[in-house]
């Protein structure tokens, strides 16, 4: 043994107890394994959430400097990006305007055309500013942010963005920072709307970038209610200067006080920006991880034979998962911080992991004996993929050592992480998969077990007895002797998967949860985000209430819709300027002074004309507001990144000007009072509130839409038109796996009750109907007949006929036409009360009972010894028997011994040898024999009314058509008979010349009637080997045999038409019928569709391994099965295979077509209906309680849909009375 | 009507391999994009596109090639390929190879040599994991030196500007010890795509042989 061997033994043994241990103590390994992750886990919360959302840092304005570049340890709260120098300052002039006060006479344009004229003043100030002290004078230009030039592609920015020099930023740049340009411009929000972006807004707009407060914040609108103009003039700064800075604050707030402005200025606050991911990385991610998931799709697919798949999938992701979950979380422990981006790692990091094992770990398992114990399977399974398992470990561990050695950081650190993913990886697969995949297998084995038990307990118990029906009285109709159909709940009845969708739908009240939960986190989502101003309203709610509110001052209407900007917050801390303080004298570096500030004194109008600037907690850090990538992209412009770098902002310096209405209209532009005049603000107010509502019904509108589209999707999704592919599947379910019980609905009750018809004592060989009677004909050569035809399908046993040969002694030869007539003389005087008085006696019987049994042993003894007389009085006690209701013919009633070719020696002659064929017309059975012989039988009198004797090989195959018999035999001939009927006295019509083919298919013969048969035609060597099917329809006889070849004879002249060749095997199956449709089916699995009137083949298709065993066309397709137990359903006319269906191992062959989309099938003591357009299993009848041994071998559709099947010695015919609807 | 039907399906399979090809190159495009750029544009969508319009169509005419031609092979030299014929697997193939670019991409190498070692390492590694077929690892070096020598031909002649630049010296040996390395696994990897489609075709004729 070599030392792999042994090795591979260890490993192979270890595995095994390991998973005896997983699969007996499942729940406390699950407990362990959790609580192994989520301590493995435990690190990764001190780690930053991802994101890439700005971070923030504030430190005080008065201590700043500048941060070094080394790390500085101590510094606990100081985060690692703050290190070195910003990109950039930024200082804010937040400037609040307002003409005050409000004069009826100014037009809306009046409220921000000379506030935002004073920018130009402003701006001119700001540059002009100097500081100046014994370090040296600086003004802006030397602190400045000095930027080169936009980048490349922003041509549509260049007019408005400073191109060079300072980068400083505020509306008049709309202008190009001229007052003139600014004058002279004709509508104001024109130019501004030019800039524009059209369509959806980003989220920074030049709009914002200009003006420094988000778009709605402005006041610049015909719209201002409050009449207040809002803008920030942004200085961009490479370098801090505090006392620059500090001289500008001061000299800003000199000249433009804002009293009562309480916003804190000590504090600055640095914004670390991270990494942003655009399209160009993004396009790559989303390809991994969309191949990642097709990865992970392709894997899970595989997992087959468990009870939840969906359950493992689960199970095999979360292992993959927190694997690496683990992985990372050791590495943190031990400290090594992921300096790669998880996001764009984490693909490869699965892949590598990968799914192989868990799915090989299934598989192992799923194959393992299913009657194991499930500690053992689930052993077995492990111990046998052991060595892969540790085999792929190991070369992927060395793959990663190999990869290790490259001595990249950034691919060390990557093999790191995957080293430490696959290790956890192979303990959660060996714990946590191991253990999940034995509770499932036991529940499966359990919810097999539970299955079982009620279909079991369905059944009455078993009739003890001998097989011979003559001593077991029939049960009276024992209405279980027939069940089977199992509960309703553990029906097998496969229902259409969109029905499915629906049941499930309805039944978990999907689309009612979904829609529920959605309503609330909408709900949730509104009050959070407040569009409609609730927590405004809420909180002049609370201040209206408490005492200290103030009660004047709630005048905010009741409802939700004003939604007051400024005036919503703390009402405390929001202070009032009512009149603008005195202009303080202008201080000496002022190059451009605002004149006339003398107001005309106050006008004593309406407090509400009083526009009112308010400085609130929310203007203290007013870029807040602005998009998180307002001040990258503003930097993106001149190429520079925020990238992993930071910013610092200043405190804003707040400015509020006043401007007078005098010299609001004096800024006027000629055509600014042409505008309209604003509407009524009450009416702005309500057109606000009613474009929320609007919003929100869009939204609704939106959100209903698209759960539509999503739910039209998801029936795209899972109701393909590909039904019939799902047969295959599905039609391997083992008996008792119920597709629908799953979904707690039971369909709608068919009652399909199967009737048992005993009477036979050994196996049924033959099996004949003509829709009115049913023959049966068993290995001992016994023929019944029963009725078929009954309304209330309880059959009534009309007529035993024949043939005790049972044993086949050949020292009983003599006796067994005595036992014949013996039998007819027992039932002479029922057959008498049964045949014409058959509906109204039996309608109202249920019960079953053979009423005649024929069976000869019970015969006396006495008959025995006079075997000649009996015999040859046969005809007579016959004719005896009709005298007495039909007089008129008995006297010319030939004896039956002189009329017909043999009769006597036919009745008496061949009770050895078996009948091998039979066929039902009318009430004529013929019955073709092994020794050869044809015999003619009367089926309600059970009398033999002729026999032939006139070939010597045995019939194998018989076909009863009008009144020609065709029989096929062993050694490859084939005769014609006719079946002649001699009128007595020509009393009653002729009823159509041999031959003619115009006679009705089902003849009565008239018991009187004297019948012959007549060879008319014999084909010698019709084929070379033996003849294995024959049927006739449509004036045509169809042979096959096993030389290859088929041919067609016309019934007429027993001429042949066509041999058509083209199997490469003997004939198996044939199927001819009305309408002239061919098919044939061979040993080699071919069927050919033939043109009967060409001989053309039509069409050639391979559909069995092995031989086809059955044939049957509807008018659309042709439906096949073969010894591989697949039956095939084919497209008719192109021969194009439609779907399969895969039986159990072992299925009989039979087959039949109820109705177009009616397929039944026999099955292992059941009998299966099948949706044919589907491929649906429609429902599984089981015939009988000892059913499991006997397959249906043959299987018979009578007219009125019932079908007729065999099993062992037992004939079962299952009523179908849903069909009968179906078929009209 | 088999041989059109033969013919269809070779067509299908390759215009599959083509969309695989332009998309990948279209993508991995981007990844060598992104090491140069430093600023994200504003205008991405064309940096996409950012290379000569006709290198993705390339990509995509040689991808389909190379796919017809490795099961072509495999049934010439009579040794079917029967290792790892799952889709799963090849999704692995995909996602490593997108790796190896990744990594060529976003891993800044202390110098070519150990770009080009490493590269060689995982192509190599990705060859023994997905393919193991001689005829495949012979394919695929004699791919990759030939596509190598021709780009190498096409940049002296000037004509294939790399983003529309002119190479600087280290960006072109970059991209020299880059690409045979990434010809080769890419020609793995699109032989493994080729191959599994293939083995649809090969069901499907199958199954029509035996019918006929």
């Amino acid at each position: 043994m070599t030392l792999r061997e042994q090795l591979r033994e260890k490993i192979s043994a270890a595995f095994y107890r390991h998973g005896l241990l997983c699969a007996s103590y499942p729940v406390p390994i699950i407990l362990f394994t959790s609580a192994s992750i989520l301590t493995c886990c435990y690190p990764l919360l001190r780690l930053p959430l991802p994101g890439t959302g700005p971070v923030e840092f504030t430190t005080g304005v008065r201590d700043y400097s500048v941060p070094s570049h080394e790390p500085q340890g101590d510094l606990g709260e100081r985060p690692d990006w703050y290190r070195g120098p910003p990109v950039a300052y930024i200082q804010q002039v937040l400037v609040k305007a307002a003409v005050s006060p409000w004069d009826s006479s100014l037009v809306t344009v009046d409220v921000f055309r000379s506030p935002l004229s004073r920018a130009f003043s402003l701006l001119e100030e700001i540059r002009n500013h100097v500081h100046s002290d014994s370090s040296g004078i600086r003004s802006l230009e030397t602190l400045c942010l000095q930027v080169t030039g936009l980048f490349p592609g922003l041509r549509r920015m260049q007019s408005v963005l400073p191109e060079h020099g300072c980068l400083l930023v505020s509306p008049g740049n709309y202008w190009q920072n001229q007052r003139e340009l600014f004058d002279s411009d004709p509508d104001l929000l024109k130019t501004i709307q030019k800039h524009e972006p059209k369509g959806l807004h980003t989220s920074a707009t030049l709009r914002d970038l200009l003006f420094g407060v988000p778009g709605k914040y402005t006041g610049v609108s015909h719209y201002n209610r409050k009449r207040v103009v809002t803008y920030t003039i942004t200085l961009v700064l490479s370098s801090y200067d505090a006392r620059f800075l500090g001289s500008l604050r001061a000299r800003l707030k000199q000249l433009h006080p804002s009293a009562n402005c309480s916003l804190r200025d000590d504090h600055m606050v640095h914004v670390h920006f991270k990494e942003e991911i655009g399209i160009a990385e993004l396009i790559p991610l989303v390809t991994t991880y969309i191949i990642l998931f097709a990865y992970i799709y392709f894997s899970t697919r595989k997992i087959d034979m468990v009870k939840s798949k969906w359950g493992l999938a689960l199970a095999a992701v979360v292992t993959v998962l927190s694997s690496l979950l683990m992985s990372v979380g050791l590495c943190t422990l031990f400290g090594l911080t992921p300096t790669l981006n998880g996001g764009e790692i984490f693909p490869y990091l699965v892949v590598v992991i990968g799914l192989e094992n868990v799915l090989v770990l299934t598989k192992s398992v799923v194959s393992t004996p299913v009657d194991l114990e499930v500690k053992l399977r689930i052993a077995q399974g492990l111990s046998n993929e052991s060595w892969s398992i540790m085999k792929n470990m190991a070369t992927e561990l060395c793959i990663i050592l190999i990869g290790y050695f490259t001595l990249v950081p950034a691919i060390q650190e990557f093999c790191l992480f995957a080293v430490v993913g696959l290790v956890s990886d192979f303990f959660l697969q060996m714990f946590f998969f191991t253990t999940v995949l034995s509770i499932d297998i036991r529940r499966m084995e359990l919810a097999d077990l539970n299955r079982r038990l009620p279909a079991e307990a369905g059944l009455p118990p078993p009739k003890p007895g001998p097989l011979r029906p003559r001593e077991v009285p029939p049960p009276p109709r024992p209405s279980p002797h027939t069940i089977t159909l199992q509960t309703p709940a553990f029906r097998n009845l496969r229902l259409p998967k969109r029905l499915r969708v629906v049941y499930f739908l309805a039944r978990t009240r999907l689309a009612q949860r979904i829609i529920m939960v959605g309503t609330v986190i909408w709900i949730g989502i509104l009050v959070y985000t407040d569009p409609a101003g609730i927590r405004t309203y809420l909180a002049a709610q609370v201040s209206e209430q408490s005492p200290l509110g103030d009660p004047g001052g709630g005048g905010l209407p009741p409802h939700l819709g004003v939604a007051p900007v400024f005036r919503g917050g703390d009402p405390t801390s929001t202070l009032s300027i009512h009149p603008a303080p005195d202009p303080t004298p202008l201080p000496e570096n002022q190059s451009q002074g605002h004149h006339g500030s003398a107001r005309a004194g106050p006008l004593p109008q309406a407090p509400p004309a009083v526009p009112q600037i308010t400085w609130g907690a929310e203007d203290e850090e007013g870029w807040r507001r602005l998009s998180f990538r307002h001040w990258p992209s503003l930097f993106s412009y001149y190429n520079i990144t925020l990238a992993k770098r930071y910013i610092s902002i200043l405190p804003v310096i707040p400015v509020t000007v006043h401007v007078s209405p005098q010299e609001a209209i004096e800024t006027r532009h000629p055509q600014d009072t042409r505008h309209p005049p604003p509407p009524i603000p009450k009416v702005s107010a309500d057109l606000q509130t009613d474009l929320t509502l609007y919003k929100v019904a869009a939204l609704g509108l939106a959100a209903g839409v698209l759960l539509v589209l999503l739910l039209f999707c998801l029936y795209r999704v899972l109701c393909p038109r590909n039904y019939g592919q799902n047969g295959v599947a599905h039609g391997r379910r083992r008996r008792g796996d119920l597709p629908c019980d799953d979904y707690g609905y039971s369909p709608p009750v068919s009652e399909i009750s199967p009737l048992l018809l005993r009477g036979h004592s050994m196996d049924i060989e033959c099996l004949a109907s003509d829709g009115m009677l049913l023959a049966s004909c068993c290995l001992a050569g016994q023929i019944r007949v029963w009725d078929a035809q009954t309304e209330r399908h309880n059959i009534d046993f009309v007529g035993g006929a024949t043939e005790p040969e049972c044993l086949g002694s050949e020292a009983r030869g003599p006796s067994v036409s005595g036992d014949g007539l013996s039998e007819e003389e027992d039932s002479y005087p029922l057959r008498h009360r049964t045949a014409p008085a058959r509906p109204t006696l039996f309608t109202d019987q249920p019960d079953l009972t053979p009423l005649i049994d024929t069976n000869f042993t019970s015969q006396p003894p006495s008959h025995l010894s006079t075997p000649p007389r009996e015999g040859f009085d046969f005809g007579g006690l016959v004719e005896r028997a009709y005298i007495e209701h039909e007089p008129p013919s008995n006297s010319t009633y030939p004896s039956p011994s002189s009329a017909s070719s043999s009769p006597p020696s036919g009745a008496t002659a061949d009770w050895e040898s078996s009948v091998w064929a039979m066929e039902l017309r009318g009430n004529l059975i013929a019955a073709g024999r092994s020794s050869g012989k044809l015999e003619l039988w009367d089926a309600v009198e059970g009398s033999l009314r002729c026999s032939n004797e006139d070939g010597v090989s045995g019939i194998t195959a018989l076909a009863f058509l009008n009144n020609r018999i065709v029989a096929a035999r062993l050694n490859g001939s084939l005769d014609f008979f006719t079946v002649e009927i001699n009128k007595p006295l020509c009393l009653l019509q002729y009823r159509g010349a041999p031959g003619r083919g115009s006679m009705p298919p089902s003849p009565c013969y008239s018991s009187e009637d004297v019948i012959s048969c007549q060879l008319t035609r014999s084909v010698q060597c019709a084929h070379q080997k033996p003849i294995t099917v024959l049927r006739a329809a449509a004036g045509r006889v169809v042979t096959g045999s096993q030389d290859h070849t088929v041919r067609i004879y016309r019934l007429e002249d027993s001429c042949c038409l066509f041999t058509l060749q083209g199997h490469s095997g003997g004939i198996t199956a044939i199927y001819i019928d009305q309408t002239m449709v061919l098919a044939s089916g061979g040993q080699d699995g071919a069927i050919c569709l033939w043109d009967v009137l060409t001989g053309s083949r039509v069409s050639h298709v391979y559909g069995h391994r092995g031989d086809v065993t059955s044939l049957v066309c509807t008018t659309s397709c042709v439906i096949s099965s073969g010894l591989d137990d697949l039956i095939c359903i084919w497209d008719r006319s192109t021969g194009i295979k439609l779907y399969s269906i895969q039986q159990e191992v072992g299925c009989g062959a039979s087959l039949g077509v109820i109705s177009e989309s009616l397929l039944v099938t026999g099955g292992q003591g059941c009998v299966s209906f099948w949706d044919l357009n589907f491929g649906d299993l429609l429902q599984t009848v089981y015939l009988g309680q000892s059913s499991d041994g006997q397959g249906v071998r043959q299987l018979l559709v009578l007219d009125n849909a019932a079908i007729v099947c065999d099993f062992g010695s037992e004939l079962s015919l299952v009523y179908v009375p849903s069909v009968l609807e179906k078929l009209d | 009507t088999n041989t059109c039907s033969q013919t269809t399906n070779l067509g299908i399979r390759g215009a599959m391999l083509f969309s695989v090809g332009v998309f990948l190159a279209l993508v991995l495009n981007l990844l060598q994009v992104q090491r140069n750029v430093t600023l994200f544009p504003p205008d991405v969508i064309s940096s996409i596109f950012s290379s000569a319009w006709w290198v993705p169509p390339c990509c995509g005419t040689a991808s389909a090639i190379i796919g017809l031609l490795y099961p072509c092979i495999d049934s010439r030299l009579g040794e079917p390929h029967k290792f790892k014929r799952e889709w799963s697997s090849v999704m692995r193939c995909v996602a490593v190879f997108v790796g190896i670019n990744h990594a060529s991409a976003k891993v800044d190498f202390a110098n070519n040599v150990q770009l080009s070692l490493t590269l060689a390492a995982l192509s190599i590694g990705l060859w023994w994991t997905f393919d193991r077929s001689r005829s495949g690892f012979g394919l695929g070096v004699s791919i990759a030196l030939l596509a190598t020598l021709a780009t190498q031909l096409l940049v002296y002649n000037g004509v294939f500007h790399y983003q529309g630049l002119q190479y600087t010296s280290p960006d072109f040996l970059y991209i020299r010890s880059w690409l045979p390395c990434i010809f080769f696994a890419g020609v793995i990897t699109m032989g493994n795509i080729g191959r599994q489609l293939a083995l649809y075709e090969y069901k499907f004729i199958q199954e029509k042989t035996h019918q006929d």
